[in-house]
């Protein structure tokens, strides 16, 4: 697997504001890199500066080997953009909408009518196809303007907040979506989003940003492993353990017994990979194991955790 | 250069103008009062009055004129003089306000309704899309411009032909004025729509302020009628030529302003 976009101590000033600040990062192709911050932490801004919209103040970024810098023109045709806000041509139908872009992107004439049509069925907008773009729901045009991402087929997605506004069914569809086209097609997704549930689901990793900066940048498992050292595996029992369980465990490195409540014992591991090792440790002191619930710590624990550190 | 963007880009601008009331009434208006209206007025009145006071007609005819002029019936001479020559730069304004209103669309009507940034993130260049929105203001002006003079041709000999007894419209000066001037000046009314877009975020503060322009078509006016300017072809050519200048000049800087990164950071 090549790298879809790279890029190099990328920086982009407006005037006093550092909106990027020295970011080097990467996106494997196929991966679905989820972009995290709070609001003006930057994210928007590095959607624009990866399609060439602005340029770097200093720094440099590539988009399939495709430097921003040299070559927007053709960085925007590889890749399809779900903008923040859905800027439809609200006068024009959602047909119309979809032609016109469609043509921008080179789709073929020949194939443009079938394209079309594809792709609102797709999204679940083919009955309301001939109507303006301006009678659409919020929800609707969301759709819509996802369709206009997608109509091209690009390989690599922006979605800006792709999920912000739609009800908990149509979120859960687009989610749906971009898991899709990311296992089934191959396609690269970078999200940006303030749903972090959503982002740990979607997510291969994630990168988080603060005022510009990237504090952070891996898999919720990574992270997790650079914020705390150690997890919590919660463990149930048949029966209460054997009295020697707590020194069995504490003698194997990077492993601890931390509190026994009748048949439920709490351990704690340096690493995931020695949750197994605590199971089969447990079991040869005679404890017979009945559930075992790693306590992995969520993505939104992580982002506040890093936005605490961030802060002090 | 796309061909097929520019051409997509220009249809789609077009596509919103129709649905725009000010453009596609105030250019309706426009068009009847001056290819019919005015002439059939005109005409009409000369046909009941029979005729004016040579004297104050004479004294407007410009020395160049007073040959041709001379031959012509007290009754024919106003009929000639307005509808033949001094009519002519007011004809300058129809093709002036509709580039002035579809570039006021199509440059600061994007900004307005938010679409630009779609656009902006599409495979388009800079120079292709300013070439549609340019495209797409200008041509169809001049087409309205000629279509306004094809109708104000018919009416004109139509509605004199009592007073005048033969096809005499269009007079030479009307070809370089059609052909020459008014491209030039629907690329100007376009160029200054675009410097101001630049200024300004809502279509009807743009159209307000292209709606100055119309000032210099009156300005010419004025002049042609005080006798200061009469326009012959050769002037027409001129004018034209300096026009065309002039566009260039703000094309130009058009392009300065029309770019990917100023647009986003205005947006
Ligand atoms: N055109 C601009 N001119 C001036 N400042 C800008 C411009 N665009 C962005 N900024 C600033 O850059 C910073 C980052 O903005 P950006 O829109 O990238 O944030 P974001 O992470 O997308 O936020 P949100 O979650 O609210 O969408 C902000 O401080 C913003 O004010
Ligand atoms: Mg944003």
């Amino acid at each position: 697997m090549g790298v879809a976009v790279a890029t190099e101590g990328l920086t982009r000033t407006f005037g006093a504001v550092t909106a990027v600040d020295h970011i080097t990062f990467h996106i494997e192709e196929g991966e679905v890199f989820g972009l995290l911050g709070p609001n003006g932490a930057g994210k928007t801004t590095m959607v624009r500066l990866l399609n060439a919209l602005i340029l770097p103040t200093s720094g440099s970024a590539t988009v399939f080997g495709k430097s921003v810098l040299q070559q927007g023109d053709s960085v925007r045709s590889m890749t399809g953009v779900l903008t923040e806000s859905p800027n439809l041509y609200e006068r024009l139908s959602a047909r119309r909408n979809l032609t016109f872009f469609g043509r921008l992107y080179g789709v073929p004439e020949a194939d443009l009518k079938s394209r079309v049509d594809r792709t609102l069925t797709w999204l679940g907008l083919a009955d309301r196809a001939d109507d303006l773009a301006g009678t659409f729901s919020k929800g609707m045009k969301q759709r819509l303007a996802l369709a206009r991402a997608l109509l091209h087929d690009p390989p690599l997605l922006f979605l800006d907040e792709p999920t912000s506004g739609l009800d908990p069914s149509a979120a859960r569809e687009v989610d749906t979506l971009i898991a899709e086209l990311s296992r089934e097609r191959g396609r690269t997704v970078l999200l940006c989003t303030h749903n972090l549930v959503e982002a740990q689901r979607l997510c291969d990793r994630v990168g988080v940003l603060a005022n510009g900066r990237m504090i952070a940048c891996g898999s919720v498992q990574e992270l997790a492993q650079r914020l705390w050292s150690s997890m919590a595996v919660e463990i149930d029992l048949l029966v209460p353990p054997p009295p020697d369980l707590g020194e069995i465990l504490g003698a194997i490195p990077g492993l601890s017994m931390v509190t026994v409540e009748g048949t439920r014992i709490e351990v704690r591991v340096n690493t995931r990979e020695q949750v197994p090792e605590a199971v089969s440790a447990i079991v040869g002191a005679g404890g017979q194991v009945l559930r075992v619930v790693p306590r992995e710590h969520t993505l939104e624990e992580i982002y506040f955790a890093l936005q605490k550190e961030e802060r002090s | 250069m796309n061909w097929r963007r520019i051409r997509a880009i220009a249809e789609k601008d077009l596509d919103e103008v129709r649905k725009n009331r000010i453009a596609v009434v105030s250019s309706t208006i426009l068009a009847v009062v001056f290819s019919i209206i005015l002439p059939v007025i005109m005409t009409q009145a000369m046909v009941l009055e029979g005729g004016t006071s040579s004297d104050n007609i004479t004294s407007l005819i410009p020395p160049a004129l007073q040959e041709e002029m001379g031959s012509l019936t007290s009754q024919q001479q106003p009929v000639v003089l307005f509808l033949g020559y001094l009519l002519a730069p007011l004809f300058l304004i129809l093709p002036l306000i509709l580039a002035s209103v579809i570039a006021a669309e199509a440059f600061v009507g994007e900004k307005e309704r938010k679409t630009l940034e779609a656009l902006l993130h599409t495979p388009a260049t800079d120079a292709e899309m300013f070439t549609a929105k340019v495209v797409a203001s200008a041509v169809p002006a001049v087409l309205y411009a000629w279509g306004n003079f094809v109708v104000y041709t018919v009416v004109v000999n139509v509605a004199s032909y009592p007073i005048m007894q033969r096809i005499w419209f269009p007079t030479p000066i009307w070809l370089p004025i059609m052909f020459w001037i008014v491209p030039a000046i629907a690329l100007m009314g376009t160029a200054a729509t675009v410097l101001i877009s630049s200024k300004v975020s809502t279509f009807m503060e743009a159209y307000q302020a292209s709606g100055g322009l119309v000032v210099v078509v009156l300005g010419l006016l004025v002049a042609q009628i005080s006798g200061i300017l009469f326009l012959s072809p050769l002037i027409a050519i001129v004018v034209g030529s300096f026009l065309f200048a002039a566009d260039a000049f703000l094309i130009w800087f058009g392009i300065e302003v029309f770019s990917r990164e100023r647009l986003v950071t205005r947006m």
